[in-house]
């Protein structure tokens, strides 16, 4: 068991540029099941190995895909959003970086309004992974173990470096999910905490978060009410100056809103301990789970 | 990216939210010329700049003549503002917007910005027009009233008039208040704001409402789509480091330290100035060369934390994912080998093609200190620029 993605996910592709293209490799090679690519104009022929189709419904009826992830550029991403939950995709990967507000506001409204299930991750993330058996994504497959440890995060590199202080010391990860650093993103921290307190596989979560609105405030309340299982917790941007937007969108602090020690503390107060040091994020998790 | 109160207004003008009469001018004779042609008894002389807190800051003055309207104009051209947002340094003063005088009845808030509950941008109003909106939110939230805007729809009349209902306005000026908000609405989405601002927005005596003052920023993802606005920024608002970093597709902020650090990912960036900051160093600046950086990329985020004269010290920082750990440190080989180095650079490289990035450096004979974790790096820098 894992959370979202297993050997068993039917992974399609959406945008076969040089980056969709590259990553599509990356999957392939990783062991993800990728049974096709979407790319207008290009179906029925075959990219680097897998089957093109011209729309997402035509590839899911020939592939049975549930899931997708979305490599096209800003400015096509509402639109490819929205074509994967017409096609009945399931679960949605948003790599792309970029996708204005607006766009995503639009994205949201017009799911709630047709009432979609489909669930989505990101945008601008790095992915989901099942160590061993599924990667959707850009994160490097080998860091990674498959182990007991969930992992959600905002950050991309960030959350690298978690997995690789857990694999380092010998422990895996059962699912990790990066959500995206966006201000708007279709699966939040408590979703993924939810999912992992729900998973017989995960014993223990970590979980980092940033600086900018109240996301993990509430996952705090969240973890203090319904999750049993240890979490460990990381607040990046402790030294942050205010208003300064910290390259992810959602990364300002404005207004006394978002300051890390704020966050910092409703964590310690739901009961999560919290690494002040990012070298010691694992350390903090194997600590806890000797005490 | 903002903008100027003047252009804000005249974007709002043009969707129908009523201003006062105003001219921008560069000079303090165009201020006095200005006053005259307004032809109000009482004209409002205000500096523009991006920065907030311009009245306490003494860049918004009350005239009543037009020697008083040179004068004030002759005090902030040319000169620094200084307030509490821009730093101690102020910013200069370009322009000036003179505008005519109203009788205020009432001080009101208007705005609109992005909930990221609701994934819905939220029209907010307040009767306590003229104050920091943050400092209400923080103390007393239940003053601000909100209405989630739909995308499709627009905010809808009945929306509109709860909030003018509960605002206190008399039902005569429901309507007015009404059209207000739609049209801020409306402007909030066709130009893709993130944060639009009417603070005050103002009933005067005789019943009208106006946007006495005006603030916006735009979503810079969507500029792309908004030449309009592009056309609008001015450069001289900002960092001109920053703007480098932007034109290179990186996103670089500058600060007080005095260690440089170069990362991939804003999450990681972050955390490598939380571990320079716990190790007792404090960090130049953020800078994040993004995930699928290229060669030039690196270089040029290499050569902005070298321009910087506080650095004494770099820190690289890169779990290669996209990014090649070998692209990395072909990068900072010819950046250093263009710029030269005098100062200590400690590298930290993990992830894909992390073996061959190492050797990389290693060949490149540079007096480059390498280290294993991020807090080892964190250490090895804090430590090297110790006395220099």
């Amino acid at each position: 068991m894992s959370v979202l993605v297993d050997k068993n996910t039917r992974v399609l592709v959406q945008g076969l540029g040089k980056a969709g293209r590259f990553h599509m490799g990356q999957m392939v090679q990783y062991g993800t099941q990728v049974v096709g690519g979407v790319a207008p104009g290009k179906g029925g022929t075959v990219v680097d190995g897998v089957p093109a189709f011209d729309s997402v419904a035509e590839a899911v009826k020939a592939t049975g895909a549930d899931a997708s992830v979305i490599y096209v550029p800003a400015a096509g991403c509402l639109d490819s959003i929205l074509e994967a939950d017409a096609a009945g995709i399931r679960l949605a990967v948003v790599i792309t970086e970029g996708i204005p507000a607006n766009d995503m506001v639009q994205a949201f409204a017009a799911l709630r309004g047709r009432g979609s299930s489909m669930r989505i991750i990101g945008p601008n993330c790095p992915g989901i992974i099942t160590p061993g058996e599924c990667k959707i994504g850009i994160m490097p497959g080998y860091i990674h173990r498959p182990g007991p440890v969930g992992v959600v995060s905002r950050s991309g590199t960030l959350t690298y470096e978690a997995v690789w202080q857990l694999s380092e010391r010998g422990i895996g990860q059962s699912t990790c999910i990066g959500i995206g650093g966006d201000p708007l993103i279709g699966t939040n921290h408590i979703d993924a905490l939810r999912l992992f307190e729900n998973d017989p596989k995960t014993e223990a979560i970590i979980m980092i978060g940033e600086i900018g609105g109240t996301a993990e405030e509430q996952a705090a309340e969240f973890i203090r009410k319904e999750v049993r299982k240890p979490v460990v917790g990381f607040i990046a941007g402790q030294t942050a100056p205010p208003g300064k937007r910290m390259g992810h969108a959602g990364a300002i602090i404005s207004g006394g809103s978002g300051k890390a020690a704020d966050k910092i503390e409703a964590l310690e107060r739901a009961g999560v301990a919290v690494a002040r040091n990012p070298a010691d994020m694992a350390a903090t998790l194997v600590k806890l789970l000797k005490a | 990216m903002k903008i100027h109160e003047y252009q804000a207004k005249a974007i709002l003008k043009a969707s129908g939210v009523p201003v006062l009469e105003s001219r921008v001018v560069t000079s303090a004779a165009a201020a006095a010329e200005a006053y005259r042609e307004l032809a109000s008894p009482v004209a409002v002389v205000k500096a523009q700049i991006h920065a907030g807190g311009r009245g306490k800051g003494g860049g918004v003055k009350l005239v009543r003549s037009a020697e008083e309207a040179q004068a004030a104009a002759m005090g902030m051209i040319g000169k620094p503002l200084i307030t509490y947002q821009t730093g101690p340094q102020g910013q200069k003063v370009k322009t000036i917007l003179v505008e005519q005088g109203c009788a205020i009845e009432r001080e009101l808030y208007a705005g609109m910005a992005l909930d990221r509950g609701t994934r819905l941008p939220m029209l907010m109003v307040c009767k306590d027009g003229g104050v920091e909106i943050e400092e209400i939110a923080h103390k007393h939230p239940e003053r601000i009233l909100k209405e989630a805007v739909d995308p499709m729809l627009g905010l809808l009349p009945h929306q509109g008039r709860r909030l003018a209902k509960e605002l206190g306005l008399p039902a005569a000026q429901w309507d007015k208040a009404t059209k207000f908000f739609q049209a801020l609405a409306r402007i909030y989405f066709e130009k893709d704001l993130s944060l639009a601002e009417i603070n005050p927005l103002v009933v005067t005596k005789a019943g009208d409402l106006l946007a006495l003052d005006a603030k916006m920023n735009f979503d810079s993802n969507a500029l792309y789509r908004h030449p309009d606005v592009v056309a609008l920024r001015d450069l001289d608002e900002e960092d001109p480091s920053e703007v480098a970093g932007q034109e290179a597709g990186i996103s670089y902020i500058s600060l007080d330290g005095n260690i440089g650090c170069l990362v991939n990912g804003a999450g990681l960036a972050m955390a490598t100035m939380d571990i320079i900051k716990l190790c007792g160093g404090e960090p130049a600046n953020f800078l994040d060369v993004g995930g699928g950086a290229s060669k030039d990329q690196v270089a040029c985020a290499f050569r902005l934390i070298l321009a910087d004269p506080k650095v004494k010290g770099i820190l690289i920082n890169i779990f290669g994912g996209i990014l090649r750990c070998t692209t990395l440190a072909d990068g900072i080989v010819a950046a250093v080998r263009e710029t030269g180095l005098n100062i200590p650079l400690v590298v930290r490289l993990e992830g894909t093609e992390v073996e061959q990035g190492r050797q990389i450096l290693k060949d490149s004979g540079l007096p480059i200190t390498t280290a294993a974790t991020m807090s080892e790096a964190a250490e090895k820098i804090v430590k090297a620029i110790q006395g220099r």
